[in-house]
């Protein structure tokens, strides 16, 4: 990685200006030109070393429900269940994770009601218990990566 | 702190059309308005509002992780006395190390945690380390913890929010 794709890692996670030319007045705060920064993100998303650059959304201020949802899947069904869960489009990401609740995903959903249908629809689908776990208090949310 | 704000229709579709993110040119938000029929000054004030809002939480590039590196991420979840947690997650949260810091529910017994701090490392070793400045922060208010890797990912799409 050189030196400009570094300081526009390090440098624009956040802070991105609101003005006529921001990539011009957020190049300069990194000592380069427009053109350099707006030709280094292309090829940072290309490459996908940044997955999105732009505005970062607060589902819940939006009026929605986003909560984080566990489930403890034997071996022999999991994929099964798996492709049950992917299949809800308000299903935003789902991972394995190591442990007995072995299944997490994240549902985001655009009104409040319809987390309940859901995970009562996926309980029903799939034969397993959901644990629901929204996020009772937030403390920190941002990423700081240096590279 | 996150009662809903009443969003106009326009509000909705600047979000609309910028949850892929912004256009790459010298001007996004004159090309944002031009697409919406709204003026370039219209697109920047409502956008300055729904920052101050809190509706944006920033503008700025997401580093996929693992692309850089960091190829071990940890969920680490902990057991921390309720009238304590909020206290100690602020503590937790502001660890350079921790991207997220949440308090959960407990589902009792097969689930004690309730406070959440995602932990990004370029090894397992990595997190660890992390994982034990936490239980130093946390000290005697430590109860039971541990550390969820994840194994696979099953879906990763972008939140769609708006529509």
């Amino acid at each position: 990685m050189n030196y400009t794709e570094r300081a526009i890692i390090n440098g624009l996670q956040g802070g991105f200006p609101v003005c006529e030319r921001p990539f011009l007045a957020a190049a300069e705060q990194l000592g380069l030109s427009e053109e350099t920064l707006i030709n280094g993100l292309r090829c940072l998303l290309d490459n996908e070393t940044l997955s999105r650059f732009g505005p970062m959304y607060h589902a819940e201020r939006l009026g929605g429900a986003l909560s984080l949802v566990a489930m403890e899947i034997p071996a022999a069904d999991f994929d099964r269940v798996a492709d049950q869960v992917n299949a809800f489009p308000e299903v935003a990401h789902n991972y394995a994770r190591d442990h007995a609740l072995n299944m997490w995903f994240v549902l985001a959903t655009e009104k409040p009601e319809r987390k309940d249908w859901i995970l009562g629809e996926i309980e029903r689908e799939t034969g397993y218990r959901a644990y629901d776990m929204p996020k009772l208090a937030e403390y920190f949310v941002g990423l700081r990566l240096e590279v | 702190m996150d009662d809903p704000i009443l969003l106009d229709e326009t509000d909705r579709r600047i979000i609309r059309a910028t949850q892929s993110g912004l256009p790459l040119v010298p001007r996004p938000y004159h090309v944002i308005a031009e697409k919406l029929g709204l003026t370039a000054d219209e697109v920047m004030a409502r956008i300055e509002d729904l920052i101050e809002f809190g509706i944006i939480r920033r503008i700025g590039a997401v580093p996929n992780h693992y692309k850089l590196g960091y190829t071990a991420n940890g969920m680490t979840v902990w057991d921390v006395p309720d009238e304590q947690v909020d206290v100690l997650g602020k503590r937790i949260g502001a660890l350079d190390c921790v991207s997220h810091c949440y308090h959960r529910p407990r589902y009792l017994p097969q689930w004690p945690y309730n406070l959440f701090a995602m932990v990004h490392g370029r090894s397992r070793e990595e997190v660890e380390a992390k994982a034990n400045t936490i239980a130093g922060l946390l000290g005697e208010h430590n109860r039971a913890h541990t550390i969820l890797y994840s194994t696979r990912i099953l879906k990763k799409t972008g939140l769609r929010i708006g529509d």
